[in-house]
């Protein structure tokens, strides 16, 4: 019992955690699950000109810090002979570039790559209950007038800054808001009228600028009204009253002042723009959870060299086609050659093919075959014979790629991985049963290797697989899972049905 | 599909995953194995335990030895030579006469010293072995079939194969070599299996390639419902073999010398599932009523094969 529940609970754990760093690595690091996904990147461009002044330059700009629905893939600065430094403070990060002289105008950048993440969501501290506002009349009745019709008609604070934006944007606004919108001291500007009314009704709210990322050559900063609710932010598009922030909407900064701020100088030009770029979803995703700082980022195969990772490639397919192997064995019953020898033929077949892989493999083993019976008649020891098989087996492997480069089949020529030293075995195991116990059974067990090596191929060529298997090496343990579960199979082998078909047919 | 496979569950069939999983791995330490996988050390075993077996006329451990073969076979005319590993009955040569400078193979053949020597080289490079390691051969003495047994087998060397679970006889059968076996007892090359009832030593039912036979097909004699000699002795014999090696799932192979009575052949820790057809039954019955028995594999060897005939009897009436 103890074993039982020792086998289960092993299996069960290996399976589970390869499912979960796999959905985690999708799911938070955004791994693809497809292979040759591209999703979208945007460069965004700040460019700084500035006159000098006489004496010391400081120019200090906003950087993005907190977009929900944004992340930041990496971010450069360039500004010839400027001293830079970024403060990061909480939600808030300012990238201050200073020069003690100089005397031409100069442009600074900044350039910052964002992607799509559905998992950032941090856009501002939690605020206080800010302070009814007081104001000269006829606004201040006004503002208590619209205030009170609004919470009359709304149930919460989501529902009040809906309905307060459509008044607002209504064509036909009401008296009192019609005093709001053509005040001088407003400029019809929506958000500030609208948070003013909020502030009225002691509800945070906030001013988020930022852009619509596509294509766009310097486009203007836009303005989102974000309302807090005790729990979360709540956006707003103040032109259209509209709920939520759209997905590919980046947001600046926050507050009502200038992202820009120049000492020492004159700012001659601020000007934004966009661009659109694709990048391999895996890319993207190594490049994000590097910075994250995962762990994960540094298990990955994707760090090896190139070279390296066309190996691992390779490899990681190898407890796939084991997989099969066992199952072929354990639960249909297959009759093979070895244990393995069938996974690493159709690791073989990856390098010509199925077809002329098989027909390869054939027309190998069945030469070798008959060369290993005349050598039998020799009555050499078992090494020297089998590396004299060996050798016939090279000598064979040459022949046909030069035959059929004759024929100009390219095929033949990539036989060169193709396990040499694998066939040897596989011909002097055939020959043993070939006369032991009939040419049947021998046409049995290789027809046998040749299925599962078949199988196995067609699974570990879909390049779906190859992709799951490679950037995400975790499912390993998935498999290992698997296999351990299968090891306790005590049912019959799909074959054995057939086998025993008499004893279940009759009743004693 | 899931019909057979619920009927065979429901008859007791044993599959090889059962098998191995259920009955081999707990009951068969690994360490015993040595004892039946290797040939000899399982002779020296069995003749220490005062089991009757083939005389063994010599070994050949090493390629020196190999190439002064003549000597040891000076004055041989009969004899076996076997891989001490081998499994499957694979890499047996007969000799079952001499001619001259030449010795009767199996089949007819005429074999010279040269082709002696290749076969023993081969197996000594462990071409028979399990996992190809380096073996001995073993010269054994020429088993001749007793007249009885000559009766329903006329070719080649009958045996009788009984499995012994915790000591206790729940299962036997006798392979009869065809000519299409090649003389070999080999159910897999075409021998015929006839199941065996444990306690009257008749045989049940029979079957040849997996289809159910009543008569040998090179004779047109009646298989089924024979009575093989010396059961009683047979079946005493096999259950001693438990104490000589004590592997929970033991296959004992026994063949009747005209001359010497029952000899326990070998033995086999993995013994194969065809038993069941030859039986029209399931083992897996049979092994849970031994596993209901309290410490069967402690009583004496009387008490064991009393206690697998009172569950054969049992099983007959049910």
């Amino acid at each position: 019992m103890f074993r039982f529940l020792h086998w289960l609970v092993l299996s069960l754990l290996l399976i589970a955690t390869g499912l979960v760093i796999l959905v985690y690595k999708v799911s938070v690091l955004g791994y693809p699950l497809a292979p040759d996904t591209v999703e979208p990147t945007w460069v965004v461009q700040a460019r700084i000109q500035i006159t000098p002044d006489t004496g010391p330059i400081k120019a200090s700009l906003k950087l993005p810090e907190a977009t929900p629905g944004i992340g930041r893939l990496r971010e450069n600065f360039i500004s010839r002979g400027y001293g830079l430094s970024v403060q990061d403070s909480t939600l808030e990060r300012e990238a201050v570039w200073a020069v003690r002289r100089s005397s031409q105008r100069q442009a600074l950048y900044y350039q910052g790559v964002f992607y799509r993440d559905p998992a950032s969501d941090f856009f501002a501290p939690t605020p206080s209950f800010p302070d009814v506002p007081s104001l000269r009349e006829p606004y201040q009745t006004a503002m208590n007038t619209i205030v009170e019709d609004v919470r009359r008609q709304s149930a919460d604070i989501a529902s009040f800054a809906s309905e307060l934006l459509s008044r607002i944007n209504s064509s036909s606004p009401s008296e009192e808001m019609a005093l709001f919108l053509n005040s001088p001291e407003f400029r019809g500007n929506r958000v500030r009228i609208a948070r003013t009314l909020l502030a009225g009704a002691r509800i945070p709210s906030e001013q988020a600028n930022g852009f619509f990322l596509g294509d766009a050559v310097r486009t203007v900063p836009e303005q989102f009204l974000a309302v807090h609710n005790q729990r979360e932010w709540l956006f707003y598009q103040p032109a259209t009253g509209q709920a939520g922030l759209p997905e590919n909407f980046l947001i600046w900064w926050r507050g009502t002042q200038s992202p820009i701020d120049v000492e020492g100088a004159t700012l001659v030009d601020l000007s934004w723009s966009i661009r659109r770029n694709e990048l391999g979803a895996l890319d993207l995703a190594e490049q994000r959870s590097a910075a994250h700082g995962s762990w994960l980022s540094s298990v990955s195969l994707l760090n090896l060299p190139v070279q390296s990772q066309a190996v691992y490639a390779v490899l990681m397919l190898i407890p796939l086609g084991a997989l099969i192997m066992v199952f072929m064995r354990n639960v249909i019953g297959l009759p093979s050659f070895g244990t393995f020898m069938p996974v690493l033929i159709a690791l073989a077949f990856r390098e010509t093919g199925l077809l002329a892989g098989l027909v390869m493999f054939s027309v190998v083993v069945a030469a070798g075959l008959a060369l290993r019976f005349y050598l039998s008649r020799l009555h050499l020891l078992l090494v020297p014979r089998l590396t004299a098989v060996l050798v016939i087996v090279v000598v064979l492997m040459v022949g046909l790629s030069l035959l059929s480069h004759r024929l100009g089949w390219e095929v033949g020529l990539s036989v060169g991985l193709f396990p040499m030293v694998i066939l040897a075995m596989i011909i002097e195991r055939m020959s043993i049963v070939w006369e032991e116990r009939g040419p049947a059974d021998a046409m049995k067990e290789s027809a046998g290797s040749a299925l599962i090596a078949a199988l196995a191929f067609a699974v570990i060529t879909q390049p779906a697989v190859q992709h799951l298997m490679f950037v995400f090496p975790e499912l390993v343990l998935t498999l290992l899972g698997l296999v351990i579960l299968l090891g306790r199979y005590s049912g019959y082998r799909l074959s054995e049905l057939i086998r025993f078909r008499a004893l279940a047919r009759e009743q004693s | 599909m899931i019909g057979i496979y619920r009927r065979l569950k429901e008859r007791g069939v044993l599959g090889l995953n059962a098998r191995n999983g259920q009955y081999i791995m707990p009951a068969n330490e690994r360490r015993y194995y040595r004892l039946v996988d290797n040939k000899i050390i399982c002779k020296q075993r069995l003749i220490e335990a005062n089991v009757a077996v083939p005389a063994l006329l010599g070994e050949i451990n090493s390629q020196y030895e190999a190439g002064h073969l003549k000597n040891r076979l000076e004055g041989l005319s009969e004899f076996v030579i076997k891989p001490a590993s081998g499994s499957g009955g694979d890499g047996i040569l007969v000799i079952t006469g001499q001619r001259d400078r030449h010795w009767l193979g199996g089949g007819g053949k005429l074999l010279d010293l040269g082709d002696i020597q290749y076969h023993v080289a081969g197996i000594l490079a462990g071409m028979y072995s399990l996992g190809g390691q380096v073996d001995s051969a073993m010269i054994e003495a020429l088993i001749h079939t007793s007249p009885a047994m000559r009766e329903i087998a006329p070719e080649g060397v009958p045996d009788i194969r009984i499995i012994l679970y915790r000591g206790v006889p729940v299962m036997a059968m006798t392979r009869l070599p065809t000519r299409r076996s090649g003389g070999k007892a080999n159910l897999h090359q075409g021998a015929i299996g006839a199941g065996i009832n444990l306690v009257t030593g008749k045989t049940l039912s029979a079957v040849m390639n997996s289809s159910i036979v009543t008569v040998h097909p090179d004779t047109g004699q009646n298989v089924v419902g024979f009575s093989i000699p010396e059961w009683s002795d047979l079946l005493t014999i096999a259950t001693r073999c438990y104490d000589a090696v004590p592997l929970g799932y033991l296959g004992v192979d026994l063949v009747i010398d005209r001359d010497h009575g029952p000899l326990v052949l070998e033995m086999n820790a993995r013994p194969g599932l065809a038993i069941q057809i030859a039986n029209n039954e399931g083992i897996g019955h049979r092994l849970a009523a031994i596993d209901n028995q309290d410490q069967a594999e402690s009583r004496p060897p009387d008490a064991r094969l009393a206690l697998g005939l009172e569950l054969a009897e049992a099983n007959c009436q049910r």
